[in-house]
């Protein structure tokens, strides 16, 4: 079973996004803010990570930067889910590796679904 | 005619400073006017009394120089002027970012849980459904009353904030509201202690603002006091006010951000990093309410430290 790891603060997202992941038969492994989320990262290994940008405790970049640093974590193909859409924050994730940057406002759930379908293949 | 009116209207400063809705002595166009009037008087005056009247050339050095300084004076107007107009700019584009953002993460939380509840292909249990009313109801809640804060700041700027004058108990205010926010605070693992002192005299305020205004401190009180920690309140009578204090054991607000924590949309880097809602509206208005029942607010913070919130406002008068 495909694990996804899901880094996001608003809990009302974990749960719909939660719920649509784990009815395509993955697991979901949630985490509220930037610190958990790096460490669950790090111990539980996951497929793909769903990544927000504003964080508590540390944000997305932040994250990001870190996974990068980590030889285990290194390789976890990582989508940017975020409502940031300035060019320079877009321009940021891409260079650090994200496998794709959606702007949650311009996706539905089912489109965010299939585009870790897609990267999941 | 329209186009000779709007040749009129270009050239017409006090229409074109009621249009950018500044003062006029806050106005550019305005201010130049005044300034290249008082250049040609002044040319004109000093040649006439160069010519005419004086003949003493250091009283006519003088006069230019105290005309020169004048001049200087009104340029330092002007451009603090542009400065006022650069700031109002600015403010529109936070408004701009901050709005679009704190609007947009319940929308998404909306329009996330609708997609979720209207693409079920087996029909969900009863509860997990109730848990997406919920979430529903509370991210609704969330845009309104974000609409409503912006609404209030933007009364406040034009004036328009009508506030009631009711006999208001402070000391029932805060029973009241600890016990609302009971399950929040012990959630939170805080001790909150409360001591005020005993017959404290009543204010005069409109009640439901001022109780927006300790609900606000109280509720940042425990926000930014992540781990748990303590809240001490006091309430006081100090002459003819009531002081009002509530410490915290909290993050604290950074010294060089300090001086910009009343101001519209700001939100401090330690707020933040607790907490990423938030609209940066909340002491803003807190301030403005008190203020315009005569009263003051004060605070004092050390980083990783806490803080502490101070009010007074004036008893109710016999």
């Amino acid at each position: 079973m495909k694990k996804i790891l899901f880094i996001e603060d608003e809990s009302a997202l974990q749960k719909s996004m939660g719920d649509s992941l784990r009815r395509e038969g993955w697991e979901v492994l949630s985490a509220l803010n930037g610190e958990i989320g790096l460490r669950q990262a790090k111990t539980e290994c996951p497929d793909l990570i769903l990544l927000d940008l504003i964080l508590p405790k540390m944000d997305g970049f932040e994250v990001f930067r870190e996974l990068k640093k980590n030889k285990e974590t290194v390789n976890i193909p990582v989508i940017v889910l975020t409502n940031l859409e300035q060019m320079e924050d877009v321009e940021k994730a891409l260079e650090l590796g994200a496998k794709t940057y959606l702007v949650k406002a311009n996706y539905t759930l089912s489109e965010v679904v299939s585009k870790i379908k897609d990267i999941l293949k | 005619m329209e186009t000779k009116n709007k040749i009129c209207n270009a050239l017409n400063p006090v229409a074109i400073c009621r249009k950018y809705e500044v003062s006029l002595w806050q106005c550019p166009q305005f201010l130049f006017l005044i300034m290249g009037f008082v250049i040609l008087v002044a040319i004109l005056a000093v040649y006439f009394l160069g010519t005419e009247r004086i003949k003493d050339p250091t009283i006519i050095s003088l006069l230019v120089i105290g005309i020169t300084g004048f001049l200087l004076l009104v340029s330092f107007v002007i451009t603090s002027s542009l400065e006022h107009l650069a700031d109002a700019s600015r403010m529109k584009t936070e408004f701009i970012n901050i709005v679009s953002h704190q609007l947009r993460a319940p929308l998404t939380n909306l329009s996330f849980s609708l997609d979720f509840l209207t693409s079920q292909a087996v029909p969900q249990s009863e509860a997990s459904c109730e848990e997406y009313y919920v979430i529903l109801k509370e991210n609704t809640q969330r845009m309104g009353d974000l609409i409503d804060n912006l609404l209030t700041v933007s009364r406040i700027a034009t004036g328009k904030f009508p506030l009631k004058k009711e006999d208001v108990s402070l000391g029932e205010l805060m029973d009241g509201l600890l016990n609302k926010f009971k399950p929040f605070i012990s959630a939170s693992n805080i001790e909150v202690d409360f001591q005020k002192d005993p017959n404290l005299p009543k204010v005069n305020g409109d009640r439901l603002w001022l109780e927006q205004v300790i609900e606000n401190l109280l509720d940042n009180a425990i926000k930014y006091t992540k781990g748990g920690g303590a809240i001490a309140i006091k309430l006081k009578q100090r002459n003819k006010k009531i002081y009002f204090e509530i410490k915290d054991t909290g993050v604290g607000i950074p010294k060089e951000e300090q001086r910009f924590i009343f101001e519209r949309f700001f939100r401090s880097k330690n707020a933040l990093k607790e907490q990423t809602r938030g609209s940066g509206l909340g002491l803003h208005i807190v301030k403005k309410v008190l203020e315009l029942s005569g009263g003051k607010i004060w605070f004092k913070s050390k980083e990783g430290t806490g803080t502490t919130f101070y009010f007074t406002l004036p008893i109710k008068r016999q």
